[in-house]
């Protein structure tokens, strides 16, 4: 498949710090990439690399297979929708969008027949005349990303553009980027560190940390098969259980937190009896009963009493503590209404299956 | 203010609403005491000493001879739009100094460096400005250093006069306006987004267009501001252009000082004074008009 991003081996450091480190990746043609990571991951640094606003200390980035080495922002086939849009507060909507192709030297006729098509496009048909402050948010987004796609560029560069609107107008507009990809088919690559945005949005992802990428892949893949500690935590919520590794068994690692609760689940890489391991439980893979005759039987079973309700309609979960060592874990709850009873104090039984838990060994962070 | 007053009564708390606007009237107070005492009381009575002509001793009329004298005489308006040319050049001068100084302090200069360099351009302000203009004439008077200078360097064979010419005078008048120019630049590019620039930028403008369509539209409340106090202040100079300029230099303001001082003819001097006044005026609302600017938002950014 044609690649229209490639970054070779880029590296850029502040000082003795390293921002990004020996980075590489290929984004596919008319993809939606995602670069997901905590604030000052170092992701912001690598999209200002690929948009040209900073050399990078090492390594290259080819855009459309052409090396982007001395090729300044204004002369890269990329464009950049900035985290507070950066819409030209003086011009109109009209000369917002225009702006790019009047650089160009476009014709005046041209220009105004293309920035037209294009805000047709977008759902904002007749805008051209509107100031900048007389639109809503999700409407300055679309101008941002109207202002861009009319250059046709290669490359889609998004700075967290989601990140300055309540909730909302958020889950809108995540839907709404989402359409306009795949309406145009221009690669995006976007960055964030919502993982619900990056998760909803993308195509692949790079979950970043500490200047490198941790794992890429689908947002499937990085939910089910989490290949280092740090995107099992970050990707998702997660149960975190730490402790040492006692025995292992056909691939399933049973380990003892420092309280004393005896956890099973199944082994990512190499792990030996004495190690330090990290292994996650999903709430979503627990499952809660008030009797354990009702748990399946491959299960390994805990007792618990509830602490506490966290209802939140469809993503509803409740806090138990385990009776010996009163480890608190999270268990979501089923959508069926069964658990609608529960009551705080209430005792009841869970149960997981190892294979759905996964056990890494501590210290390998990848960072 | 009928609503609100009778509101009060209603509710029965007159006094709050008197108190009030006793307050508001103390705080105004200084500023209504400087303002009708010390400019509209003089200027008014200028405008009465310029229309009236002595017919013999102690005897006065009404006349408009002395404005008739300003247009009727060439050296007089001569002057006169030699000032003004000679104040926009200094502004303009200025201004093309000064953007690229504010715009380093705004946008380059870091932390310390940036507080630095601010008081480098506030520094020359400590010294009085007739001991600066004097600076300049050891400078440049022909035993000065700078012909010295030269001299020693091979470029001129004599000592070279820099002193006297409408450059100096320029130079001095650029170099007492700086500071008035570069503090509403600074704070008018302060307050431009970095991210516009990098956004013009990524979307296809150059060095030169994104000046033109995105910083200077930005900053043209700033740069109106420093422009009208900038050529005020040269317009309205009598040391530098005297001192720097001597015989030759023709300013509007030394005709002023010479009716009033040097002929004590007060009445010729107030017409010139008002002259002064209402031209002036009309030069700052053409240039104001000739960029589209509002007088009110250029003070209010500021």
């Amino acid at each position: 498949m044609e690649q229209d991003l490639e970054v070779d081996r880029v590296t850029k450091r502040y000082g003795p710090h390293t921002a990004v480190d020996a980075l590489s990746l290929a984004v596919a043609h008319g993809s939606f990439f995602s670069i997901l990571g905590p604030s000052g991951c170092g992701k912001t640094t690598l999209l200002r690399i690929v948009a040209g606003f900073l050399a990078p200390d090492e390594g290259d980035v080819r855009i459309g297979g052409r090396s982007m080495r001395g090729v300044a922002p204004n002369r890269r086939p990329v464009n950049m929708v900035f985290q507070h849009l950066a819409l030209f507060p003086l011009m109109s909507v009209g000369e917002n969008v225009g702006y790019g192709l009047a650089r160009r030297g476009v014709a005046s006729a041209e220009i105004a027949s293309r920035v037209g098509a294009m805000l047709e496009r977008v759902g904002l048909p007749g805008a051209q005349h509107k100031r900048v402050d007389q639109l809503s948010g999700g409407q300055k987004q679309r101008v941002a990303i109207a202002r861009s796609l009319v250059l046709e560029p290669t490359l889609l560069l998004l700075d967290e553009p989601l990140g300055a609107l309540d909730l909302k107008l958020r889950e809108h507009m995540k839907i709404e980027l989402k359409q306009l990809q795949a309406d145009f088919g221009t690669t995006f690559v976007y960055i964030t560190h919502d993982q619900s945005e990056a998760l909803v949005l993308s195509d692949r992802v790079a979950v970043m940390n500490a200047g490198r990428f941790e794992q890429v892949g689908t947002p499937q893949e990085l939910y089910y098969q989490p290949r280092t500690p740090f995107v099992a935590g970050f990707v998702g919520a997660n149960n975190r259980f730490a402790g040492s590794a006692v025995g292992s068994d056909g691939g399933i690692v049973e380990l003892l937190t420092a309280d004393g609760l005896a956890v099973r689940a199944r082994a990512s890489g190499s792990i030996a009896a004495g190690d330090p391991v990290e292994a996650f439980m999903r709430p979503e893979v627990i499952d809660l009963a008030r009797d354990a005759a009702e748990l399946a039987s491959t299960a390994q079973r805990f007792a618990g009493r509830v602490q506490s309700l966290l209802f939140d309609g469809a993503n509803s979960a409740v806090l138990v503590r385990e009776e010996t060592t009163r480890a608190e874990i999270r268990i979501a709850l089923p959508q069926t209404g069964r658990f609608a009873d529960l009551s705080v104090d209430e005792k009841v039984t869970f149960g997981v299956d190892p294979q759905r838990a996964v056990c890494f060994r501590a210290g390998n962070h990848g960072g | 203010m009928a609503d609100s007053s009778s509101a009060g009564v209603a509710t029965g708390y007159p006094s709050q609403q008197h108190r009030a606007r006793l307050a508001l009237l103390l705080l105004i107070a200084p500023a209504l005491v400087w303002l009708v005492g010390l400019i509209v009381l003089p200027h008014l009575e200028l405008a009465v000493l310029s229309l009236r002509a002595r017919v013999a001793p102690r005897v006065y009329e009404f006349s408009f001879n002395q404005y008739r004298t300003f247009f009727e005489e060439p050296l007089y308006w001569h002057t006169f739009v030699r000032t003004a040319g000679m104040s926009i050049l200094a502004t303009l001068c200025t201004l093309l100094i000064s953007f690229p100084v504010a715009w380093y302090i705004a946008k380059i200069a870091r932390g310390r460096s940036k507080s630095v360099l601010f008081i480098l351009c506030l520094i020359p302000f400590w010294v009085s400005e007739t001991v600066r203009t004097l600076g300049w004439m050891i400078l440049l008077r022909e035993s000065g250093v700078l012909p010295r200078l030269l001299v020693d360097v091979g470029i001129t064979t004599m000592p070279v006069e820099m002193l006297y010419h409408d450059a100096t005078i320029l130079v001095g008048l650029v170099y007492t306006s700086m500071l008035f120019m570069v503090v509403p630049l600074v704070s008018a590019l302060e307050s431009l987004d970095d991210s516009l620039v990098e956004a013009a930028y990524d979307l296809g403008g150059d060095g030169w267009s994104i000046l033109r369509q995105i910083v200077v539209p930005h900053a043209a409340p700033g740069i109106a501001a420093g422009s009208i106090v900038v050529f005020m202040l040269t317009l309205g100079n009598y040391l530098t252009p005297t001192l720097l300029g001597g015989k030759n230099s023709l300013w509007f303001t030394e005709q002023i000082y010479t009716q009033f001082i040097t002929r004590f003819n007060w009445e010729q001097g107030a017409a010139f004074g008002f002259l002064l006044l209402v031209l002036s005026t009309a030069i700052v609302w053409l240039g104001l008009k000739l960029t589209r600017q509002r007088f009110g938002d250029v003070m209010r950014r500021e």
